[in-house]
């Protein structure tokens, strides 16, 4: 039985300095005053959870397991999109887990702030599971960044996370995560979102650390009449890191439209799997799937495995993809403006990672730029 | 010290396994203009590509010396950096990389650093500004890219400037914008240029001097710019070659 440990912070900056750098990373910071809600998972427990004042009566926040215990109803959320029985991840966060974050985003409300939320391994072998449950209530807009890190001194980790999130009626979620795992770490998150009549669900991802193994096919099952999903995702695989990653979109209400953008970058030894399913069930609804992936260097590889599924007439679905290496045209041109090779080759992979792509808030956006600035893609 | 800021000798060049410049010998002196003339496929473009130095275009024999230095083994971002820029004929597209970026590469600023005023006069000059946020080339007509070439080679403040075809897809009025634009930095810098041409269209817009004729990969005869290209125009690349089989000598 997993027990949670005693230890609770009082503020973000009680993180020893390097974990704090590392979190900053994928967006999730310790001036709380640019958050409308921080929350941190450490392990297998829940040791902070605050909310900013100005969005006090906005924003209700705690870990599900405390949630479950306080809101009878919520139980009605828990397992309700993704299956327990689903695959032998599933089964075991049915089976036991540590908590995870509940995020209840008041009728109405308009979060002008991120909400952030990290869940963090420090400990050597550890099995994270975590059940995440989001509703953004009816009319509400927000903007979740979640990021998932491992301590640097931690050599194996898995984490297995469980999320399941409720986009109601006429509501605007955008929800950014940012992996930053290391070359022992299992990864499997499993995770189905809900949109409401008018509702607009936006998920960005972003993983630039290599990672041993993970795979994820988050599906949104768009129920609402005009309910819009947008996935959107850049992920550079390097060190062997075997990536199988997609994002699927049912499109069951009528006018409902989604858009799935992917780019993947290969380096040295890795595998990128990037999948993207758009499955039309009504007439009227609309969806483009483009995937684009680029090799660095042999004993690469990307399949790209775009699927369209047309159940009735009338509806518009299209996909585009494309893999193959920088052209040498292209670096050539760069050299001539005073670039090395190895600058003009860096340039392009960051362009060809375009974060404008991912709507990231301000902040998150200027931190992933620079920290890529910063990156060797020397292929 | 020589002369001449360019100075090729004996040059041959191999692009993938083919000899496409054989025994070259051009010499450019200091301020001054010259013109090269060609057929299609006579390797005009390999030429210029093969003085930036580009890794697919293989000196097998021969030397480039510019500004003093043998430059035959050095690679494209050092020879920028020697002062050697070149407008492309067709510059390949870009996406992800915008127009700003790449002036800020040849300005070697960093992403954060604004340009100087004085840089986007230029830019305003050649009417560029709206294109800035732009991925580079990507839905450029010929004329703006023509002109985003120019102000990028201008930027980098070259010493020798290699212009690529600049008056073929061109409209009118970039034509003249971007030639006003090379003309004035020729003579306030005293920088020398070779133009490829074969139109010719920019011979009247530029002060040349003198021309040579690239074929059957060697260089033929030097002459003045505007009379070998009213020549090749009235009877074409022949007289070239009769003149070359009589043994009329370069530099006449």
């Amino acid at each position: 039985m997993i027990k949670p440990k005693d230890a609770k912070l009082t503020s973000l900056r009680d993180l020893p300095h390097e974990i704090l750098k590392s979190i900053a990373e994928t967006g999730v910071i310790e001036n709380e005053n640019e958050r409308s809600a921080s929350f941190l998972h450490m392990d297998q427990t829940t040791v902070y959870d605050k909310i900013n004042e100005m969005f006090q009566d906005q924003i209700i926040m705690m870990d599900t397991k405390e949630a479950l215990k306080k809101f009878d109803w919520l139980e009605q959320y828990r397992w309700k999109l993704v299956d327990p029985d689903k695959d032998e991840f599933t089964k075991k966060v049915a089976d036991d887990w540590s908590g995870g974050y509940f995020f209840w985003i008041q009728k109405g409300a308009k979060i002008t702030f991120p909400l952030q939320s990290c869940l963090l391994i420090t400990e050597n072998r550890l099995e994270q599971r975590v059940h995440n449950i989001i509703i953004a209530d009816e009319g509400s807009e927000a903007h979740i960044i979640t990021g998932c890190v491992q301590h640097a001194d931690v050599d194996k980790a898995d984490h297995i996370g469980i999320s399941e999130i409720y986009v109601k009626d006429n509501a605007e979620l955008h929800f950014s995560m940012i992996h930053h795992w290391s070359e022992n770490t299992l990864v499997r998150p499993r995770s189905a979102i809900e949109v409401g009549n008018n509702a607009i669900f936006i998920s960005n991802y972003l993983s630039l650390h290599p990672v041993k193994n993970m795979q994820m096919y988050p599906t949104a099952f768009n129920n609402g009449v005009n309910s819009k999903s947008s996935f959107n995702s850049i992920i550079f695989a390097d060190k062997q890191s075997m990536v199988d990653i997609g994002s699927k979109v049912i499109l069951n209400g009528e006018g409902s439209s989604a858009d799935i953008i992917s780019r993947g970058i290969s380096k040295r030894k890795s595998k990128i799997y990037a999948r993207g399913k758009l499955v039309a069930n009504t007439p009227h609804c609309k969806g483009h799937l483009e995937c684009l992936g680029l090799l660095l260097g042999g004993e690469t590889m990307m399949a790209a495995i775009p699927e369209l599924e047309v159940n009735v007439e009338g509806a518009e679905l299209s996909h585009e993809a494309a893999v193959g290496k920088i052209a040498d045209e292209e670096i050539q041109y760069l050299m001539t403006r005073g670039l090395s090779e190895e600058e003009a080759t860096s340039a392009i992979i960051r362009g060809f990672m375009d974060t404008r792509i991912l709507g990231l808030p301000k902040d998150l956006a200027a931190e992933v730029n620079q920290y890529m600035y910063e990156m060797d893609f020397g292929a | 010290m020589s002369s001449y800021l360019l100075d090729i000798q004996n040059l041959s060049v191999e692009v993938e396994g083919t000899v496409i410049l054989e025994n070259i010998n051009l010499s450019i002196p200091y301020s001054e203009s010259y013109v090269l003339f060609g057929p299609n496929g006579s390797g005009k473009s390999t030429l210029l590509k093969a003085i930036m130095g580009f890794p697919s275009y293989k000196v097998v024999n021969g030397k480039i010396i510019f500004d003093g230095k043998d430059i035959t083994n050095l690679p494209t971002s050092e020879r920028v950096r020697m002062g050697i820029s070149i407008a492309y004929q067709h510059p390949p597209e870009i996406k992800g990389i915008k127009l700003i970026d790449i002036f800020k590469f040849c300005l070697k600023k960093k992403p954060e650093e604004d340009l100087e005023p004085e840089h986007y006069e230029l830019i305003d000059k050649l009417k560029l500004r709206s294109f800035l946020n732009r991925n580079i080339n990507v839905g450029f007509s010929g004329g703006e890219r023509k002109r985003s070439e120019i102000v990028q080679m201008l930027l980098l403040k070259p010493k020798l400037i290699l212009l690529d075809e600049p008056d073929s897809g061109v409209d009118i009025e970039s034509l003249r914008l971007i030639s006003q634009e090379i003309q004035k930095y020729i003579t306030e810098t005293g920088s020398s240029a070779l133009i490829v041409t074969h139109q010719g269209e920019i011979l009247n817009h530029i002060t040349t001097g003198r021309a040579c004729v690239l074929l059957d990969s060697t260089i033929h005869c030097y002459k003045n710019s505007q009379e070998i290209f009213n020549t090749i125009k009235d009877v074409g690349f022949a007289k070239c070659i009769e003149c070359q089989e009589r043994g009329v000598k370069i530099n006449d």
